[in-house]
Formats: structure tokens, C-alpha cells, sequence
């Protein structure tokens, strides 16, 4: 900075730390109802401090479920979150890689057409086509099934846009290499293209992991069996039973849960979240 | 910028487009041109026939007032989520930008809630404010003021706004971040060596260059409220209390399923998707002169 003083610093901490604070208390308070029984939560006078229902709480919410809503123990819950976000992640990289391979490194009719198809669907987030593409997936026979969960949600340009772009700053002289050397295709994807994308893949994974993880309306559409919840869902259908018989502990037990794969995903790989993230805005 | 070498293959390119290409006309052009379809459409109430109706359900909504009621709630909350989220990202990444020792520590320490999902964001602040049990409710009873969000519509709609910038802050504070730290210091140095202070130098150099940032941050945040909100609203308010949180997309959704109207429901989604490739014709449009400062 071009001058340097001491309050300033004082000042910038204070306004950091205010804004992490801001940040982190919805999330304290959930964790905090988490470790008390349903009785202190819904008093309204929940104290601030940790309680000693913790394990109790986590227990029952995971293997046994909520005994007011019979609903399906979280432990399924996170299956199904985990079996759809990694669809969703690699499904899209796969479909997404090979369609920005073929319109980077090859030459063929309707080439400039093709990328515009797929080009478009940035524009239009499956919330607003949501009845028709429910139809169409109920048509498919669909519904209720990880198929359903996945695939119209890697129907995106996102992913191929990003590969498209990481192709075209490879030198040329790689491929111009490897043909000297006899490579057809598959061996200079295999050998050459796919180690060089390791870290946009990784990225893209990240960014595509969140983004599946914290699905909503879809999942919500499509599912009607208990069996097939995400945990996103789960939480808020543990909340609207009738408000005042909501197991608030076990229902912020849940949200817990459902928040720290992708916070841990955030935290433990900064890097790659934040290039994924610049780079799919792009 | 082209590849000029390239491999000669007749068959194997479109297999390669194959698996995207089918999922597209799947999942997005058939559903998309079925609801372009539906909207001229008008359905029996059993859904058995339906008979051809041409711009019938475009005008019935238009002749709805609950539709503009939910355009200015969608207005209304845009602009403040928008507003607020990037002005308070905006203060916290002018501090983190200052060479501060933790400055690594408190950007972790502010990125995470945008892996919060929507719906879960919207049920850690319910809970916070619950007419009857939140914690924060408690002081705002006790300062005798009414506070409920369950019956009171302008009450609902702050606590959404709250939520949707809570979850949004991050993700504007990162970009904001990184526009901040590509100024470079040397026209700072200059506006000090004029006798600028820090405050002058904010609004006359930084603001001005960041404002690429600010547009494109915009537009993301408009879309953001637009459809990502949507988990908030039903987890939170379920779009009440008497529709004072019902926004353009929360509409569809209720129409579609609680009223069954898909005819309407259908035209109401078309004249979204014009919004929203208007949106995104704009956001392109600015990306094309991004690096002219």
C-alpha cells in the first residue's frame, strides 16, 4: 500500500473480523441447536453454548430418522446427494471433454452448428423449462431414479465451453509432435490432451460437485419416494410437518451435515474452487 | 483463434459429439420447445384434451394482477440483494485487500458459505428469526416490535433479502477481490504522491476501475436472485405470506403445481426465458469489451 498506518490496519481487521463473524453465526447457531434436545430448541431460549444431545442428535438423525415424520434416516440422504453430485460432476466433464475435442481438433461439416446447439443452453437454467423437462423425464420413465436426479443437469454448455477454451492455448507443436510420432486420436487424447487438463478437470469438478450437491427444485420435482431424497431436500421436509412439531435439533443436525462436503470441498481446495469458479464465468 | 493442424477423421467427430448433443435435444430442446408450445395450448381440467388457444394464455396472465405483483416482488428483490450484497462484499474486499498479515485467512474464512446450498441458507435463517423460537427474534420481541415473518409480508421479505445476501457476499467479495488486487498499485501511488487521501483515492481510481467487475458482478447477481433464490424463498416463506414473496420464478413453479395451470405456467416460463436471454445478451456484450478500462 502507499502509505502505511496503524489504524487503518486496526480498522480493516475489525471490519474483516465483523464480516466473518456476520458470516459464520447463522451456522454457529445451527450447530448449537444441533447439541440440544428438541424441548431447550423450541423454548426460545436456546442458550448460546453447546449442549449435551450432540451425539444423541447426530445419531438419530442420521440412522433412524425423525419420529414425529417418519422420514428416511439421513444416512440414505447422503447416498443419494453423493450418487447425483458425482453424476452430475462427471457426466458433465465426460460428455463436455469429448464435445470440445471434436470441435477443437477436427474439421468436419455442421462443426460451427454443433458448438452453437450447445452454446445456447447457457442461456436457459433448467428452473425455466421445469414442467416440460419433468414431462419428458416422466415420459422416459425416470423418475425416482439417479438417471433422473443426473442427467438434465449436465445438459449445460458450461463444461464445454471451459474445455474449449483450455484446448486452444495448447501449443500446437504437441499435436504436430505426437503425428510425427504416429499418434492417432485416441492416443494423443489418452497420452497428451488428458494429463495437460488434469487441473481444469479438477476445477470443473469442484464447481459441478457444489452445483449438484445443492440442487433443489429438480430433485424436489422428480423425487416422491423417501428412499430417493437428497439431503437438501430432506432437511426442509422435516421442517413443514406443523411448524410447532418440527424437530428443529434433528433438522439442524441435518443442515450441518448437508453443508460440510461442499464447505470442505471450499476450504481444503481453495485453489482449484476459485479458478473453477473464475474460469466457468468467463 | 483455429487450430490450423487438425485431425482428418470423417466419422469419429460426431460420435465424440454424440453423448452431449443427445442429452441437449433431450433435456433442454425438446422440453424447451414443448413449453413454447404448451403456452399456446389450453388444457381440460383433467388433462385429457387440449385445444389450441393462441396468445389466450399470454394475455390472461397479463390481465392478472398477482403476475405484476410478482414482477415487482422480483424487482424489488433483485435490487436489494443486488445492492446489498455487492456493497458490503465491496467494503469487506477494499479491507482484505490491504496487505494484512491474515488476509489468506479471512478470505477462506469468507468464501465458504457459497457452498451452502440455497435451501439450506434459507433454513439456518428461519430458524434465526422463527416468530416463536429464533434467537434473534427474542431481542426484536423484547424492543416491543412485531416481528413476524410468518404473517407479515415486508417482514418475509427482509428476511429472504437477508438470507440471499448472506449466501451472495462470498461469491461477490471473490471477484471483487481479485479485481481490487489486478489495479495496479503504481496509479495509487500516483493519486498519494498528488495528495489524494485514501477515501478520495477510493472513488476517483479504484471505483472507477473496478467498475468492469461491478457490471459483470450485475448482471451474475441479477440472475442469481432470479433463479438460485428459489430453494431460499420455499425453504423460508414458501412464497407467502399472500404472495409478498412470490417472484417470476417462484410463480411457475406454484402455477404448475398447485394450481395446475401448465398452460399458464408455460407462457409464464417463455416470457422468463426472454428475460433471461436479454440478461445474458447483455452480460455477453459487456464481455466482449472487458479489458477496455
Amino acid at each position: 500500500m502507499v502509505e502505511h498506518r496503524p489504524l487503518n490496519d486496526i480498522i480493516a481487521y475489525a471490519i474483516l473480523t465483523l464480516g466473518v463473524f456476520i458470516v459464520a453465526f447463522p451456522v454457529y447457531l445451527a450447530l448449537i441447536a444441533s447439541t440440544h434436545d428438541a424441548a431447550t430448541v423450541v423454548s426460545g431460549n436456546m442458550p448460546l453454548s453447546p449442549g449435551d444431545q450432540m451425539l444423541e442428535n447426530y445419531y438419530r438423525a442420521v440412522f433412524i430418522g425423525g419420529a414425529r415424520t417418519s422420514r428416511e434416516p439421513v444416512a440414505q440422504m447422503l447416498i443419494n446427494s453423493f450418487i447425483s453430485a458425482l453424476g452430475i460432476a462427471l457426466g458433465k466433464i465426460f460428455i463436455s471433454m469429448l464435445s470440445a475435442y471434436a470441435v477443437v481438433y477436427f474439421r468436419f461439416p455442421f462443426r460451427k452448428t454443433a458448438f452453437w446447439i450447445i452454446f445456447v443452453t447457457l442461456m436457459l437454467p433448467v428452473e425455466v423449462r421445469i414442467y416440460p423437462t419433468y414431462k419428458v423425464v416422466a415420459d422416459l420413465k425416470m423418475l425416482d431414479t439417479y438417471a433422473g436426479l443426473i442427467l438434465p443437469l449436465i445438459a449445460s454448455a458450461t463444461g464445454t465451453l471451459l474445455f474449449r477454451q483450455f484446448f486452444m492455448t495448447i501449443p500446437e507443436e504437441l499435436l504436430e509432435a505426437s503425428r510425427i510420432d504416429g499418434a492417432g486420436p485416441f492416443r494423443f487424447f489418452w497420452d497428451t490432451l488428458l494429463p495437460l487438463s488434469v487441473t481444469t478437470i479438477a476445477a470443473l469438478f469442484v464447481i459441478q460437485f457444489i452445483y449438484g450437491w445443492n440442487q433443489y427444485l429438480w430433485p424436489l420435482l422428480i423425487t416422491t419416494q423417501d428412499s430417493m431424497q437428497t439431503i437438501v431436500i430432506g432437511i426442509k421436509k422435516m421442517l413443514y410437518t406443523t411448524d410447532e412439531l418440527a424437530e428443529w435439533q434433528l433438522a439442524m443436525a441435518t443442515a450441518i451435515l448437508a453443508m460440510l462436503p461442499p464447505v470442505a470441498v471450499v476450504v481444503f481446495m481453495q485453489r482449484l474452487f476459485v479458478r473453477g469458479l473464475v474460469e466457468t464465468e468467463k | 483463434m483455429e487450430k490450423s493442424v487438425v485431425f482428418n477423421s470423417k466419422l469419429l467427430p460426431y460420435l465424440l459429439l454424440i453423448p452431449q448433443l443427445i442429452i441437449t435435444f433431450v433435456f433442454f430442446y425438446w422440453p424447451a420447445s414443448q413449453a413454447v408450445w404448451q403456452s399456446f395450448l389450453r388444457e381440460d381440467a383433467f388433462g385429457l384434451t387440449s385445444e389450441f388457444v393462441g396468445l389466450e394464455n399470454y394475455t390472461t396472465l397479463l390481465a392478472q394482477p398477482e403476475y405484476y405483483a410478482a414482477m415487482m416482488v422480483t424487482v424489488v428483490f433483485s435490487s436489494l440483494v443486488a445492492a446489498l450484497s455487492l456493497s458490503i462484499a465491496l467494503l469487506f474486499a477494499t479491507q482484505a485487500d490491504k496487505n494484512l498479515k491474515a488476509a489468506g485467512a479471512y478470505k477462506t474464512l469468507m468464501i465458504w458459505p457459497y457452498a451452502v446450498a440455497p435451501a439450506v441458507a434459507g433454513v439456518l435463517w428461519i430458524f434465526m428469526f422463527h416468530p416463536s423460537l429464533g434467537t434473534l427474534a427474542r431481542p426484536l420481541r423484547f424492543m416491543n416490535f412485531d416481528w413476524n415473518p410468518l404473517l407479515n409480508g415486508n417482514h418475509a421479505m427482509a428476511l429472504v433479502v437477508m438470507a440471499a445476501v448472506w449466501k451472495q457476499i462470498s461469491y461477490n467479495f471473490l471477484f471483487f477481490l481479485a479485481g481490487l488486487q489486478s489495479i495496479p498499485k503504481s496509479v495509487l501511488e500516483a493519486g498519494a504522491i498528488d495528495g489524494a487521501g485514501p477515501l478520495r483515492r477510493f472513488w476517483t481510481i479504484t471505483f472507477p476501475l473496478l467498475s468492469p467487475t461491478t457490471f459483470f458482478l450485475l448482471v451474475v447477481n441479477v440472475v442469481y436472485v432470479f433463479f438460485d433464490t428459489f430453494g431460499i424463498i420455499d425453504a423460508v416463506t414458501g412464497g407467502g405470506p399472500a404472495g409478498a414473496t412470490t417472484t417470476l420464478v417462484y410463480k411457475v413453479f406454484a402455477d404448475g403445481r398447485l394450481g395446475g395451470d401448465l398452460g399458464g405456467s408455460a407462457a409464464q416460463s417463455v416470457i422468463l426465458m426472454i428475460i433471461v436471454i436479454a440478461l445474458t445478451a447483455i452480460q455477453f456484450k459487456y464481455i466482449e469489451r472487458k479489458v477496455q478500462y
